[in-house]
């Protein structure tokens, strides 16, 4: 059991990431990932979203007919996040004027689309809940990584506006990195989220590269013991 | 009934109840949701309109104090939009309205602009817009202070010709790196002032109650 569910945790946060390796959900995660608290508040709502849907297509996952399950899974996700974004809206208005526009941007994430037929629609409410979240821990760490990439390249801060979120007493949360700079403007257009997103993917799969060099060296090594 | 069509019968009955359940329970979130967003969205708008003009300037219920003026070439508006007037003890005091900046840098930017009864500007904001983030949308107060400087001015102050950003020989500052979203802002709001000094008659007359 406990085996299960650290399988998923390094899957959503590492081995299968939704935004490294999926490459799921590109839209919302190049369009608002300029500053670090953007992609922070666009990861947030995903992960509500991704924990909802997944648990709640596990728990119907015997109703749903197979032949009709795509349509089943984004009429479960459209009303979910409609409902969440109407109960934000009454009960959370502060919240909502921060995530509000981040939400509608949840539907065109195919990420959710993708984890509820992968393992939402395979597996029982408990591993379905911790897979949600943690791919969208996994899809967040990204959005906070890459937005925090092109901001501190584009104007040279860390944590801007982060009282949108945080509240006023945030406000000085700012870390000006680089006084005086000017700028690198690509850095916060659309070409520098597909530039950014390549150098991350590039650098995890060196990664991974070194990993797999070290175990194999390793396992030659013990071979050899074996043998001599 | 061959088992194939009994198949598509039962795959399709399913769908349906799973449509029906779905659009329920949006229905009903939406109906326990409305008054309560409609009351947030009217405090959004005081909230808004008293950033513009001093709550203590005006003691006139302000909200339901509005006219209705349609669309407008000096305002950039193509639909009907509303305007709010304060009043202290039933004089005059500002009014605030929505303008339309059509040349933005990614198309419309719309403000609210609060104007005193005397033809200068109570203040400007800019209530939606899609202007680069970083360059263009240091025109939304929260990242700059640039918006608030047309407080207190008019057409007069500065003169009418020197209503244009630096760039183009006026007074007003542009940003690094993005000139036509500040050149767009600026001649919006000398459109508007115009439009409020040739209807300001019009735009403070109190409608009977009905």
């Amino acid at each position: 059991m406990n085996n299960i569910y650290s399988t998923i945790i390094r899957d959503g946060l590492w081995k299968n990431n939704p935004a490294l390796v999926q490459l799921l959900g590109l839209c919302p995660l190049l369009a608002v990932t300029n500053t670090m608290i953007n992609g922070l508040g666009l990861g947030l709502a995903t992960i509500l979203t991704l924990v909802a849907s997944n648990g709640l297509v596990s728990l119907l996952r015997k109703h749903i007919p197979d032949e009709a399950r795509l349509p089943v899974f984004m009429l479960i996700i459209a009303s979910i996040v409609t409902i969440i974004e109407l109960s934000m809206n009454a009960w959370f208005h502060e919240l909502y004027v921060i995530l509000g526009i981040f939400i509608p941007l949840i539907v065109t994430n195919c990420a959710i689309t993708g984890r509820a037929e992968a393992f939402a629609s395979r597996n029982p409410v408990g591993p379905a809940i911790v897979d949600g979240l943690m791919m969208g821990l996994g899809f967040t760490a990204v959005l906070v990584v890459l937005g925090s990439m092109r901001e501190l390249i584009g104007q040279g801060t860390l944590f801007s506006e982060a009282h949108l979120m945080f509240g006023e007493a945030a406000r000085q949360f700012t870390i000006v990195v680089f006084d005086n700079y000017r700028g690198f403007l690509i850095a916060l257009l659309p070409p520098g989220a597909f530039i950014g997103l390549g150098l991350i993917v590039a650098l995890k799969n060196v990664i991974d590269a070194r990993q797999k060099a070290k175990e194999a060296k390793t396992k030659s090594v013990l071979a050899e013991a074996v043998a001599g | 009934m061959s088992s194939l069509k009994i198949q598509i019968f039962r795959v399709g009955f399913m769908l349906a109840i799973f449509a029906i359940v779905a659009t329920s329970l949006v229905a009903m979130t939406e109906a326990n949701t409305r008054e309560k967003i409609s009351e947030n969205e009217r405090q959004a708008l005081l909230k808004a309109i008293n950033e513009i003009v001093d709550s203590k300037d005006y003691n006139n219920a302000i909200l339901s104090d509005t006219l209705v003026i349609t669309k407008n070439k000096l305002l950039g508006t193509k639909e009907d939009t509303t305007i709010y007037r304060a009043r202290l003890d039933d004089k005059p005091v500002a009014a605030i309205f929505t303008s339309v900046a059509p040349n933005g840098y990614s198309g419309e930017i719309k403000l609210l602009i609060g104007v005193y009864f005397d033809g200068s500007i109570a203040g400007v904001r800019a209530i939606n817009h899609k202007e680069t983030p970083g360059l263009g949308d240091k025109i939304n107060e929260q990242k700059s202070d640039w918006i608030r400087q047309f407080k207190g001015l008019s057409l007069t102050n500065p003169s009418e010709s020197k209503w244009k950003v630096k760039k183009d020989g006026g007074h007003f500052d542009q940003f690094t790196g993005a000139t036509i979203t500040p050149r767009a802002v600026v001649s919006a709001v000398k459109k508007s002032l115009e439009y409020f000094n040739k209807n300001r008659d019009t735009l403070f007359e109190v409608t009977p109650d009905e």
